[in-house]
């Protein structure tokens, strides 16, 4: 640990210094209802409601699009379909493939194709419903392997080679080879897309957006209305949740209610009902894993062949990145020699899937853990022996598939520490006896680890932007370019400050993400919102303290080193003034008290065209072990018990990272469990809110329920106070929910067959699951 | 469309408004009050986000006619806290952690108050059941069960010592 990591955290006597359980900064005002989301900020009153006109075809031709019934409907202001876009129809983020409202040719069910203005929301809602469109239909495709078959990709195949995966495999002890589908996920923030944009002096817009990305709206929207990125301005003060839904998806909406305000010169608010949200916006791609292995008689692989393909949609988005990172993470925690990766990336006739927390890496390590339950299932050993037995080594077997040496390892410290606090050995045996005594009820008990790279992929992202002002009564304005959707990015940043000036955290203002004060800052994802916010405002903070420590020895002729800042004071040398006192001479000595900080990720490096280099800066750590009771009869389970131990390095707020933790953990188990996306075979998403999708609720959560974060361990990269990212990597340990369920099913057959459960393990696949063991008997 | 008026009390304060009879009445605490706590999850009846109590009973707001509460009570998440004074509830939510984006919290709130004021010493799985409506997607729930566990002890706590004060008075 860095010796000034240590001492700050140490000699901090102020409120809200780095490591301290500060609530949330908006807090009291959630718990008040006054906190203000985009849908609360007060509209002008001239404010226009807008809806959208959705593709009721999965892929066909627009004959003739007829508004008039439309354009007539009370209260109706105004109608736009793509021909009165003045810009670019585009609002996709990395290919400009992704029309704002679609050209004539519609290609998924939902995709947008004319948006309305109305007085109210109810009247443009009911206005969108009295469009005729005549359709030429085209064949759609909608599933993975017929995109497969048909070659319908939006991105090349990419390949991941190590080694000789073919010889290896042939020349093993045991070989094995299976597949498995797993669904998608839809990000169920509680509050939906929204977005209102207002015209301002000279044709320039103002958007607020409900978006972890600022900065893309404001060029999205630009281009889309034909004007340049200094005439807009995006701000989002707090979201409603976004989970990555909110990372591409927001721009749709905002570029909508951006045209629409330039073309009524009204305020204009586009806000999605739950149904148009699911219906209309992507999701957490599902995939497809086919596999190929060859192991020794202990379970370590010798040998592997992966294919994952997913389901990117209509268009690309972020689906290279998202199926980069699974083909990243489709070690997990285990060293693979000789291994081939093939990525497919299909081109269907549905919505376009997206980021959702963990990015690709959930799905890829989803391929890994079913290899390694597995390989266990086969050699009839605990699945935990195999896991052990492939683990990266330490200064051996310790090169991932993509070249990068990892050097933190600390999985095998943390899995230790699990098997004795959870009590894993006992609670194995006392599983298995029970299961020998009930027909009907069977328990399931599995420990999975997890290690997440952490960083953008894509190195240039890997940059932000922060700007702190000093007020002259000593109390601070802080903005950066991360956005706040629940994750405490804002609190942890103002901690961040209150400890690099010595100031309580109630003296520092947290200000709403605006692209006018921090530029082209990246999206707030990839789990790197606090280390690179974090630092970003740290450097600034430190500019405004070595100003302030060069005035003050001055003032005072004492050295700099004569200048220490602490506990809302700053002493030189035997004088002590409080900060707000040092702040005004300063000011009266023309002291600049303004400053921005600037960061990026030192060490990175990574060849897109080969697949290697080091695209993660550090990695993060966990494992988990669940325990579930299954019905046989009806395939229903029970999570009775988690334990958890997490790695979050030095915690930035204990409090905040422990939340991160068990609500993704919940969100994970709800991928792998309950929420089942559900399309027809006319390409309609059937699962579309709450009473049809079933994301995990109170009663659903285990009671027993145990969840610490790993002690004094702190990064080894000097991040900011050697903290670690929380965003995504708990997403994962949910992983072992899944396999818990499948230990339960295993026990059906005696553990003398592999289970085949896809996921979500929804009772009916359980049951299913449950049945070929017993049909196979 | 014609407007229908209607007087009820929100927050102990007499209002009186005209709606639409379409209207919700979380559109009109939202749109005509400016009483914007409740918030739309879904519209219909399944998040809880938009929880508010009618006559003390626990609702979704969204599911209420804006009309049908002529005459009635209404309880939004505004009129929880004494002016800076903040519930047990409410104080026990932001101490324990139990809100992350917070745009469920003010549902939960509401819909652990109307719990409280039946049964002032829940078990966990009361707890956990009488909440079962409200959708959390950030938190994963244990920190919010713990939360109002606690608050149900601080609120026991409060009545005992007002029941003491009252009795040596
Ligand atoms: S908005 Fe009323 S229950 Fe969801
Ligand atoms: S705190 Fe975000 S939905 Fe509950």
């Amino acid at each position: 640990m860095g010796a000034d990591a240590i001492t700050s955290r140490a000699n901090s006597k102020i409120a809200g210094a780095v490591g301290t359980a500060v609530p949330h900064d908006s807090a009291r005002l959630h718990a008040t209802g006054r906190a203000a989301y985009t849908d609360d900020i007060p509209e002008p009153r001239d404010v226009l409601h807008l809806a959208v006109g959705m593709s009721a075809k999965p892929h066909a031709r627009i004959r003739r699009i007829d508004l008039a019934a439309v354009i007539s409907a009370p209260g109706v202001v105004a109608v736009m379909t793509a021909a009165d876009i003045p810009g670019e129809n585009n609002c996709g983020p990395v290919v400009h493939d992704d029309p704002i409202l679609a050209p004539g040719l519609v290609q998924y069910v939902g995709q947008a194709v004319f948006s309305v203005a109305a007085g109210s929301v109810d009247q443009a809602r009911r206005a969108v419903r009295l469009a005729k469109i005549e359709y030429e239909a085209l064949d759609p495709i909608l599933d993975i392997r017929k995109a497969i078959a048909a070659k319908s990709f939006v991105l090349p195949t990419q390949k991941i080679e190590r080694g000789d995966s073919k010889s290896a495999i042939a020349n093993a002890a045991h070989r094995l080879n299976g597949s498995a589908t797993l669904g998608g996920q839809d990000q169920f923030y509680l509050e939906g897309q929204i977005a209102m944009a207002l015209p301002a002096e000279d044709g320039d817009l103002f958007v607020y957006s409900s978006t972890q990305h600022p900065g893309e709206i404001q060029l999205l929207v630009a281009e889309a209305t034909g004007k340049t990125l200094k005439d807009v301005i995006v701000e989002c003060r707090r979201m409603g949740g976004a989970f990555g839904g909110k990372e591409s998806q927001p721009a749709l909406i905002a570029c909508i209610a951006a045209l629409m305000a330039q073309k009524t010169g009204r305020a204009c608010k586009l806000r999605l009902d739950r149904d148009t949200d699911m219906i209309m916006t992507g999701k957490r791609h599902d995939f497809v894993v086919d596999y190929e292995v060859g192991f020794n008689e202990r379970g370590r692989i010798e040998g592997i062949e992966f294919m994952f393909a997913s389901r990117c949609g209509m268009s690309v988005d972020l689906s290279g990145a998202i199926n980069d990172r699974a083909m990243f993470h489709c070690d997990n925690a285990y060293f693979l020699d000789n291994v081939t990766i093939v990525s497919h990336r299909c081109k269907t006739n549905t919505v376009s899937n997206t980021a959702f927390r963990g990015f690709g890496g959930p799905q890829g390590m989803f391929g890994i853990e079913l290899v390694v339950d597995d390989i266990a299932r086969h050699l009839g050993v605990d699945p935990l022996e195999v896991r052990r037995e492939n683990f990266y080594g330490i200064g051996e077997r310790d090169t991932t598939q993509y070249r990068q040496k990892v050097e933190d390892n600390i999985i095998h410290e943390i899995v230790d520490e699990l098997v004795r606090t959870s009590d894993y050995r006992k609670r194995v045996a006392k599983v298995r006896e029970f299961n020998q005594a009930s027909p009907v009820l069977k328990r399931g008990i599995a420990l999975t680890p997890v290690k997440f790279g952490i960083s953008f992929t894509a190195t240039h992202l890997n940059q932000a932007g922060a700007l702190l002002h000093v007020y002259t009564d000593g109390t601070v304005h802080l903005n950066h370019g991360g956005t706040e959707m629940g994750q405490g990015l804002f609190t942890k940043v103002a901690q961040v400050v209150a400890n690099e000036l010595q100031i309580d955290i109630d003296r520092i203002k947290i200000t709403a993400s605006d692209t006018s004060k921090v530029p082209n800052a990246s999206a707030t994802a990839a789990s790197s919102g606090s280390d690179m916010n974090g630092k970003a405002a740290q450097i600034a903070a430190k500019k405004i303290k070595d100003r302030l420590t060069e005035f003050a020895a001055n003032h005072f002729s004492v050295t700099e080193l004569d200048v220490v800042f602490g506990n809302n004071e700053v002493r030189a040398g035997n004088n002590t003034v409080s900060f707000a006192e040092l702040v005004r001479l300063a000011w009266f000595s023309r002291i600049s008290l303004s400053a921005t900080g600037f960061y990026r990720t030192p060490k990175i490096n990574y060849d897109r065209a080969t697949f290697s280099g080091r695209p993660f800066f550090y990695f993060a750590y966990g494992a988990a072990v669940s325990e579930v009771i299954i019905d046989t009869l009806t395939g229903e389970h029970r999570l009775t018990r988690v334990d958890i131990l997490h790695d979050c390095g030095a915690s930035l707020n204990p409090a905040i990272d422990m939340g991160q933790i068990q609500g993704g953990f919940i969100q994970g188990v709800g991928w792998l469990t309950s929420e089942e996306l559900w399309w027809n075979a006319e390409g309609e998403l059937k699962t579309h809110a709450p009473s049809t999708y079933k994301i995990p609720a109170c009663s659903d959560v285990p009671e027993d329920f145990r969840v610490r974060m790993l002690e004094s361990s702190p990064n080894r990269e000097e991040t900011i106070y050697r903290s670690k990212a929380v965003g995504e990597p708990p997403l994962m340990l949910s992983l072992s929910v899944f396999h818990a369920i499948r230990d339960a099913v295993a026990s059906v057959s005696n553990n003398t067959r592999r289970p085949r459960l896809d996921s979500p393990a929804t009772p009916e696949a359980v049951l299913n699951a449950v049945t070929e063991q017993q049909v196979s008997e | 469309m014609k407007g229908i008026a209607v007087s009820t009390t929100v927050n102990g304060d007499a209002v009186e408004y005209v709606c639409h009879g379409r209207e919700t009445l979380l559109d009109v605490l939202r749109n005509h009050l400016g009483l914007t706590g409740a918030k739309e999850g879904c519209g219909t009846g399944d998040c809880g986000a938009c929880s508010v109590t009618l006559d003390g009973e626990l609702v979704c707001s969204c599911l209420v006619l804006g009309a049908e509460v002529e005459g009635r009570t209404v309880e939004t998440i505004e009129g929880m806290a004494d002016g800076d004074k903040l519930h047990p509830l409410q104080k026990r939510f932001l101490d324990g952690a139990a809100l992350q984006c917070g745009i469920c919290t003010p549902g939960f709130l509401i819909a652990a108050k109307a719990l409280l004021d039946r049964n002032n010493n829940p078990s966990e799985s009361e707890i956990r059941y009488a909440l079962a409506g409200n959708l959390c997607r950030c938190t994963g729930y244990d920190k919010i069960v713990r939360a109002v566990s606690a608050a149900a002890g601080d609120m026991r706590r409060q009545q005992k010592a007002q029941a003491r004060r009252r009795a040596t008075r």
